[in-house]
């Protein structure tokens, strides 16, 4: 009898904290997304227990578990981590062959990160301190057009006529709005202006090389980002599977291939020869950082 | 993690503070302010004390303060996005809050006059035109050129001419007139403390660095207020000792130092120790920077004193257009053997953000090393993300380090 082996990455990001269960060969066998809300440890277990549920893998045939998102530091079942920069890029790499310019659109904020040829990260850029650009700035769009944030995308499909939106301010962007409702203009119109601005904020931070690949929530949960970013761009831009999940798909893969975390990459370049540790029992050095 | 601290941090405590206290002193010499790079040796030569408002602002800012002041200002007029040292320094003074205090200081000293150089920026001028009308003394300066390709002798020439203009407003509010063996004498000692100073920053150029920029950003104190001061001179001569030593047993200001990077732009104040701590835990030694070395004046020369102020203030980096620029950066890349450059995008310091005119993309593709800008402020917290900092630093050795892992598995 083989002993199958599964890995497992957390992505604790701002709004949602996912969780990806895979095999040996990458095979995504359960994914998981919960809020994150104040409690980042619990949505992290959470989110964990949800997807081995959906991956019909006990805890206990987990090797390792890896961390990623802004509240990597805060899983504390997870082995080592890794900034969503590198597991973003990690997680593409795997199905995208480079030079690739991976654009990361998120609840709080948005990424551009390059890799080369061989996947490895050659350059990223994150937003300023500013909503615009990312999930939060759709949010508050919907929220002055009185619709929820998912139904923004299906109410764009309905725009006949095109408006301009500021993309510098989210909260210029929402006085605009009103604006432009006080004029009259339609409900649809102006959720597609939103997506426009949105694409062109992004659009702005970094020049594009090679194929455009998409990730992050706002991309999964809002198709016209991905429509309007090919139109942008006159280039293909792909959209791998599980477009949300893909920092925690990419902790996996570290978790895997036992990339080791930063306090420890400079001696130890990349070894992850017995740095496993059940994820089960907690047992095992945690390798990251915080 | 960090190294052990340097020794002669106590000796600096007392020197820094022996100059703070000295400008309480009642009945003593007149008082200038004197922008950063401005002519603090003719100042000093006329014998007045000589209060630098930017080193002051930057303590507001390391104290945290700058955030609980700055809104004064703002509601004064001064724009949130214009330079966060002015709106702190006159947000505190109008707060009646100063952390001079710790030296026996109720306030900021009074000006007498007030001296400005633009070689950096309007708003020192700005600046000192606020207290001016204050207190109703003068306000006096250097209109100096700006993004310069070459310093021309033109050049040079008509800013000494601007410094010699100085002179008589100078002579009279202090009532001493100006000698020219007194003024060759300070140009002499500013010129030694910028030796001594650039001494002590080229060591880091050693493996493991001995100090990094973080350390440098609290031991050039008196290289900025000290210019043209013995004091200034003796503290460095210990510090090179002290940082010689190091070099020599292979003390590392960064534990298991590993790699290395240069900082481009201004410190960010608030979070000093934030930042260090959080590269120094990633093996990563910041081991130099622009910011540290524009104290360093080689052109100073005591044989032709006015001049060769003029000359150095025109030399300066921040005063040059983007390929001398470029051109001090990669020397600096080269001499300190970095693995990538780290620029401070200040929100509030335009000119001295070297980020906006796309020079780390051009730089990254000139040395072919990858480069990080950071987003924030000297003193405006509001403009930082610890969080996104952190990631975007944590994210950058780990480019760095996966780069060099695949280079020797290679």
């Amino acid at each position: 009898m083989t002993l199958m082996r599964y890995y497992a990455g957390i992505d604790s990001g701002s709004w949602t904290t996912k969780a990806v269960i895979i095999d040996a060969d990458g095979g995504v066998l359960g994914t998981a997304v919960k809020r994150s809300g104040a409690d980042l440890a619990v949505a992290a277990r959470q989110a964990y227990d949800a997807a081995l549920a959906r991956a019909d893998v006990p805890a206990g045939d987990i090797v390792a578990v890896w961390s990623t998102g802004f509240g990597r530091h805060n899983v504390e079942f997870a082995n080592g981590s890794r900034t969503e920069l590198d597991c973003h890029g990690r997680g593409v790499a795997h199905y995208v062959r480079g030079p690739v310019t991976v654009v990361d659109i998120g609840g709080q904020d948005a990424k551009v990160i390059r890799l080369d040829a061989g996947g490895q990260r050659v350059a990223h850029r994150m937003n300023r301190k500013c909503a615009a650009g990312t999930g939060s700035f759709l949010d508050e769009i919907a929220l002055r057009l009185g619709v929820e944030t998912g139904a923004l995308d299906g109410l764009a499909a309905e725009s006949a006529e095109t408006l301009e939106l500021s993309s510098f301010c989210t909260v210029f962007a929402g006085t605009e709005l009103l604006t432009l409702i006080r004029s009259g203009k339609r409900p649809a119109d102006l959720a597609m202006a939103a997506y426009r601005s949105l694409v062109k904020r992004v659009q702005a931070m970094e020049v594009f090389h090679g194929a455009m690949v998409a990730t992050g929530g706002v991309v999964a949960h809002h198709p016209r980002v991905v429509s309007l970013l090919r139109e942008a761009t006159g280039g293909e831009v792909v959209v791998p599977p599980h477009p949300q999940e893909m920092g925690a798909f990419g902790a996996s893969l570290a978790a895997r291939d036992g990339a080791v975390a930063v306090g420890d990459a400079l001696d130890a370049h990349g070894n992850g020869d017995g740095r496993e540790a059940s994820a089960a029992t907690g047992v095992g050095s945690r390798q990251d950082v915080g | 993690m960090t190294g052990p601290a340097l020794s002669s941090t106590a000796t600096l405590r007392e020197t820094m503070g022996s100059y703070y206290r000295s400008l309480g002193d009642a009945d003593t010499a007149p008082v200038a302010w004197c922008s950063s790079v401005g002519p603090a040796e003719l100042l000093r030569a006329l014998g007045y004390r000589v209060f630098f408002p930017e080193n002051h602002a930057a303590m507001l800012g390391a104290a945290r303060t700058a955030n609980r002041v700055m809104p004064i200002a703002h509601a004064q007029g001064y724009s949130q996005d214009i330079c966060s040292y002015l709106t702190s320094d006159i947000g505190a003074y109008l707060a009646g809050e100063t952390p001079l205090k710790a030296y026996g200081l109720t306030s900021v000293p009074r000006a007498d006059v007030l001296v400005f150089n633009t070689n950096q920026c309007r708003d020192v001028r700005d600046w000192f035109e606020w207290y001016g009308r204050q207190w109703d003394v003068p306000v006096i300066g250097v209109r100096s050129p700006r993004s310069i390709d070459t310093v021309t002798d033109d050049d040079v020439e008509g800013v000494a001419r601007q410094i010699e203009a100085l002179v008589p407003t100078l002579e009279a509010v202090s009532g001493a007139r100006l000698d020219g063996a007194r003024l060759a004498q300070v140009v002499a000692i500013s010129r030694e403390c910028s030796h001594l100073w650039g001494a002590c920053l080229g060591t880091a150029a050693a493996r493991p660095a001995p100090f990094t920029f973080f350390d440098g950003t609290i031991q050039m104190g008196p290289a900025v207020v000290l210019r043209g001061m013995e004091e200034a001179c003796a503290y460095y001569r210990s510090l090179l000792a002290e940082l010689e030593e190091r070099v020599r047993t292979r003390v590392a200001a960064v534990r298991g130092e590993s790699l290395r990077l240069y900082w481009d732009g201004m410190p960010l104040w608030g979070r000093l120790r934030a930042l260090a701590t959080n590269f120094a835990e990633f093996g990563t030694a910041v081991v130099a920077s622009t910011y540290c070395n524009s104290w360093i004046f080689p052109d100073l020369d005591a044989d032709d004193p006015i001049r060769s102020m003029a000359r150095a203030s025109l030399n300066l980096f921040i005063a040059r257009s983007e390929e001398p620029k470029e051109q001090y950066i990669e020397r600096m890349v080269r001499q300190f053997d970095v693995d990538g450059i780290v620029f401070h995008d200040c929100r509030t310091c335009p000119n001295n953000s070297n980020t906006r005119y796309a020079m780390p993309q051009r730089l990254s593709k000139r040395l072919g090393i990858p480069s990080l800008v950071l987003d924030g402020d000297v003193n405006d917290l509001r403009c930082y993300s610890d969080e996104q900092g952190r990631t975007n630093i944590e994210g950058f050795v780990e480019q760095l380090a996966d780069t060099r892992a695949s280079r020797r598995g290679a």
